[in-house]
């Protein structure tokens, strides 16, 4: 691997995306999501994606605007319904929606990263959203099988990094990064600030260097 | 109205409390509470989430789970969504205070999907409800139409199996307990018959309660 991480946004992208990929993107609506990738993303060539996100941002910002450029074929996430252009396209037929609970859609990112195959739980056990999947009744509960996930790449915003790529976050712009940087052959971090190895307090150190192949500035914000 | 909902349901909540407020009614739940009393926890990644800062003291990378910017209070602490679902799934989280679009007559409740519109959106409602120990549905008690939102059966998808504790609307209190619903309080000015005539679900009146 190589010691130099930092790379240009346009050129990140280039290098890990490609036609049809899975990809992870971090945030809580444009809180915490890698705003200058997703640009990238727009100005490159690439199409028919698969996006694993939260939400697809807002209409014409972040996702939402990778969205109006017809390149996202498929969404897996939580809550597409604050995008009125999501259901548009959805009502269209050009784009696939699967809706998980929130807390059963980074789990099973989180197993993923892990090494898990999937995972019960009793979230959704008797919805609408349980429906097709196996059910067992573990503790004398109901519980829903979920399949672990894992993506192509990932895409991740952080506040700092140093130049090996260990990652430290800020405030509620963690969300789902952490986790999603585990889970992605390949991992592009976003970030404000790059230091030296050894300026970052091991303590705070959310996310280790080892799951991080490309660092980028962020040149975009909400 | 909203006011009021928020107000009775804020005063369900015991001290030393975490909780989880939703969006909509619940948010304002928070204007109601003794913030050194009960903590909040929001499933975007804060536990001690502060009041709404005036314009000039927004920080951008701290909001919560409504997307509307927050503060942090002394003590607070910020996590992954893997955590703070582990915590809300794992009955880490004392209360959750959740709206509802129906409420059956077991208290269970829907509150993810909109009839007429395609289902794309549930966030954390379902998780909250697996997993959070007690657990109050407010909505207002009938829709703008004034048709009853307490019903025997609900026509929209239900959120979860397990039904809420307690309903709280602008003109009465219920507690969920066994497979019914117990009307416990009346709010002021208002009698049992309105309730009555405004509610499709059967419920205990106040005579039967403690029984």
């Amino acid at each position: 691997m190589p010691l130099e991480k930092l790379i240009d946004a346009d050129e990140a992208i280039r290098r890990v995306l490609f036609d049809g990929a899975s990809v992870m993107v971090g945030g809580f609506g444009l809180v915490g999501m890698p705003l200058t990738l997703v640009a990238a993303i727009d100005a490159s060539p690439v199409k028919d994606l698969t996006i694993l996100s939260n939400n697809l941002g807002e209409p014409g910002r972040g996702l939402g605007r990778t969205l109006q450029l017809g390149k996202i074929r498929r969404a897996i996430g939580t809550y597409f319904t604050t995008n009125p252009d999501v259901a548009r396209a959805h009502a269209e037929g050009r784009i696939e929606i699967t809706l998980l609970p929130q807390g059963t859609f980074i789990e099973a990112i989180r197993a993923g990263g892990a090494g898990l195959g999937g995972f019960y739980t009793p979230t959704a056990a008797g919805t609408l959203l349980a429906e097709g999947k196996e059910v067992r009744e573990l503790g004398g509960r109901m519980h829903v099988f979920q399949e672990a996930i894992t993506a192509d790449v990932a895409l991740v915003r952080a506040h700092r990094a140093d130049r090996l790529g260990n990652l430290v976050y800020r405030k509620t712009a963690r969300n789902f990064n952490p986790v999603m940087a585990t889970a992605a052959r390949k991992v592009v971090a976003e970030v404000d600030e790059i230091v030296d190895v050894g300026a970052l307090d091991p303590e705070q150190i959310a996310t280790p260097h080892l799951y991080v192949d490309h660092l980028v500035l962020a040149r975009e914000r909400p | 109205m909203k006011e009021l909902i928020a107000r009775r349901a804020a005063r369900l909540l015991e001290r030393g409390w975490i909780v989880n407020l939703g969006v909509g009614i619940p948010t304002l739940v928070a204007r109601y509470i003794d913030p050194d009393e009960i903590f909040l926890q929001t499933e975007n990644g804060l536990l001690g989430v502060g009041p709404r800062p005036p314009p000039e003291r927004v920080d951008p990378d701290l909001i919560d789970a409504s997307k509307l910017p927050v503060t942090q209070r002394a003590g607070a602490a910020f996590f992954d969504s893997a955590a703070s679902f582990a915590m809300i799934r794992g009955g880490h989280v004392d209360a959750a205070v959740l709206g509802a679009l129906e409420v059956d007559e077991r208290g269970r409740i829907a509150n993810w999907a909109v009839p007429g519109e395609p289902v794309l959106g549930v966030g954390g409602a379902m998780d909250l409800l697996s997993g959070v120990r007690i657990v109050i549905a407010v909505m207002t008690h009938t829709t703008r139409e004034g048709a009853p939102k307490l019903v025997p059966e609900c026509s929209l998808p239900l959120t979860s199996i397990r039904p809420a504790d307690w309903i709280v609307t602008e003109l009465a209190t219920f507690r969920v307990h066994g497979s019914g619903l117990s009307l416990v309080e009346l709010a002021p000015d208002v009698d049992v018959e309105t309730v009555r005539r405004r509610t499709a679900a059967r419920f205990r009146d106040l005579e039967a309660k403690g029984a």
